[in-house]
């Protein structure tokens, strides 16, 4: 599903290079639960960014999906974020002005899927998180969880390969964050491919499989 | 994305921002309003001026003694003359000619006129039958001096004298004094108000030949004629250079002025003057389309975060490029038609508040004001869409 071979992404900082990631090469496969930890710094989101093809690499291929996607258009790479990746934030990032049924249409609409048929799916999508009542409500409106719940329903409406979130439960309550999780988990359970950046042990724990990252290589990889 | 759900998400935008699209389209508006109301203004001057001369007669020529020198001396000065005065009999020459169609001598002067116990000064035209249709005056009631009757003393009265005096509305046939001699009352001039710097209401006009005798002069005032065309104009101002010029023994000591060259200068003058306050108004459009360009980029800035997660669920550089440009010309264009609305108003209630003025806005003006508006707008939006557009996504998320 994911293949990386010798990924390296340096960032420029004043007149030094710092190697966000050095030679990473890594295989996931499809449907797998995988955590990645490490101090801050240590590259786990750039590896996620690139994963999600928000980011490029300076060397290395990455395939996706059986497909070298390191040389594609910027055009392109908004295409298969669309189709293949869905995006989990720590930090939400739904548009304040949109409901929450219309935030979960958006990537929908950028998707030119016809109006008729976006209403069923985001239907579909707002019962299965449990979020019908809300669904006139603006992210304003909504308790931490339901905002997560709404994030999760959007990045999964276009049935994506991969689930990548980047620290979701950084901003919610304990429990709260167990039923994020466990929303997660489901979803894997179903065939896609989770991956969760996180620096809390306990939720690193759910995984199936551990990656531990430091200074831009992977200095763990225990299932 | 569909340009449906572009123009949609982005009226959405748009609606959301409620103070800053108001202010915006406010801008936008008072920029398109002043270039309508203005050149409103300033049509509605020039149309007021020409419908004052065509009120005054049509093919208007005017000849009046005396040559107009703006350079130099007046020979005959110099030579210890004065110029030659213009004569019953010029007019009579003149209205020989075939370019004309009728003329009408002038004099002017002022007398006491009093009837029974009411008495006061006035404006007195002599003239002939012919100034009527000339000079485009109405009778409201009786006749005018009828033809070939210059030798009786007959009178016409403004339609404020007639009532000043006789309240009862039974003018026509009253005998009326002027100085020293009696009149006959016998027709009514309509109210037409002021006109080209007289009030023809309070004027009476009595035969040529009265009047010459009342002031004791023989020089006309002047010469009213009327060309038989408009294209006869230019040929019967020659003509008749030619024959005062004969009949005043080769002295060019007359001014002959028609009604057209005045009208063009007018016409020019007013014209230039509303292009020129049109062009004033138009840099307000342009200050408009800036400071819709500066909230654009104030938009981005703040909307960042909202950019580079539209990124993240797979919207490309041309979703973001066109989702902002139509924010901005959704801003543009209801400033426009406000702006339009606005100055449609604001010129209904010029013309509500002066009618004399007929202050509409030229549709050239309309047109360029909408056309400038919509460009000003649409090139305004340009720099700031394909900005967001270029977001580093990572970046874009990565802001607070």
């Amino acid at each position: 599903m994911i293949h990386f071979a010798d990924i390296t992404r340096i960032f420029q900082m004043g007149d030094q290079s710092v190697y966000a990631l050095n030679k990473i090469s890594l295989d996931i496969a499809a449907g797998e639960y995988v955590s990645i930890m490490g101090p801050s710094g240590s590259g786990k989101s750039t590896l996620l960014n690139i994963i999600g093809l928000l980011d490029q690499p300076d060397s290395g291929c990455y395939e996706l999906d059986g497909k070298n996607v390191t040389d594609l258009t910027e055009d392109e790479q908004a295409q298969t974020r669309r189709d293949k990746i869905g995006f989990v934030f720590q930090s939400f990032h739904l548009v304040p002005r949109l409901t929450a049924a219309e935030n979960i249409e958006m990537p929908l609409i950028l998707g030119e899927i016809p109006p008729e048929e976006r209403k069923s799916r985001v239907a579909e999508a707002l019962q299965a998180f449990d979020l019908q009542s809300r669904a006139q409500h603006r992210p304003a409106e909504l308790s931490g969880g339901q905002r997560q719940r709404v994030a999760i329903a959007r990045a999964t409406i276009l049935r994506p390969k991969a689930i990548l979130a980047d620290e979701p439960t950084g901003n919610l309550d304990h429990s709260i964050g167990a039923e994020v999780m466990m929303l997660l988990e489901t979803l894997c359970k179903t065939g896609t491919t989770l991956i969760v950046v996180t620096h809390d042990r306990e939720l690193s724990a759910r995984a199936k499989r551990h990656i531990g990252m430091r200074d831009g290589k992977i200095v763990a990889d225990t299932s | 994305m569909t340009l449906n759900d572009t123009l949609l998400l982005s009226l959405r935008a748009v609606t959301s921002y409620r103070v800053r699209s108001l202010l915006i389209i406010l801008a936008m508006a008072l920029g398109v309003a002043a270039v309508v109301m203005l050149t409103a203004l300033g049509d509605g001057a020039r149309r007021y001026v020409i419908n004052q001369f065509s009120s005054i007669g049509t093919n208007l020529i005017a000849v009046m003694p005396g040559r107009a020198e703006t350079s130099g001396a007046f020979l005959g000065a110099t030579m210890g003359r004065t110029p030659r005065d213009l004569t019953l009999k010029d007019a009579q020459l003149i209205g020989r000619l075939p370019q004309v169609k009728r003329y009408a001598p002038l004099n002017v002067g002022v007398a006491e006129l009093s009837a029974e116990k009411r008495l006061r000064d006035v404006t007195v035209l002599g003239s002939t039958a012919d100034l009527i249709p000339i000079r485009h005056m109405n009778l409201a009631q009786g006749s005018f001096l009828a033809h070939d009757s210059e030798h009786s003393a007959q009178i016409v009265l403004g339609a404020k004298l007639a009532l000043e005096f006789f309240p009862a509305g039974n003018a026509i046939g009253q005998r009326i004094r002027l100085d020293e001699n009696r009149f006959l009352v016998t027709g009514v001039l309509a109210s037409q108000g002021e006109s080209m710097g007289y009030n023809t209401d309070e004027i009476v006009i009595i035969p040529i030949d009265y009047a010459q005798s009342l002031f004791n002069t023989t020089s006309l005032f002047r010469i009213l004629i009327e060309a038989r065309s408009h294209s006869d104009i230019e040929s019967a101002k020659t003509a008749i250079h030619d024959t005062l010029k004969q009949s005043h023994d080769g002295e060019e000591d007359v001014t002959i002025i028609t009604q057209d060259a005045v009208l063009d200068t007018f016409d020019r003058i007013l014209h230039a003057l509303t292009l020129a306050v049109a062009g004033i108004a138009a840099i307000s459009l342009a200050v408009a389309g800036i400071l819709i360009m500066n909230v654009m980029l104030v938009a981005i800035s703040q909307r960042t975060p909202e950019i580079g997660l539209l990124k993240a669920i797979g919207a490309n550089a041309a979703d973001i490029r066109h989702l902002f440009f139509a924010e901005a010309l959704w801003l543009s264009l209801a400033g426009t038609v406000i702006g339009f609305l606005l100055g449609q108003f604001g010129s209904l209630l010029l013309r509500l508040a002066y009618p004399q003025l007929p202050a509409w806005a030229p549709a050239w003006a309309i047109l360029a004001g909408i056309t400038v508006a919509l460009i000003t707008g649409i090139l305004a939006s340009l720099l700031p869409s394909s900005r967001a557009a270029r977001l580093d996504p990572v970046k874009a998320l990565g802001k607070k």
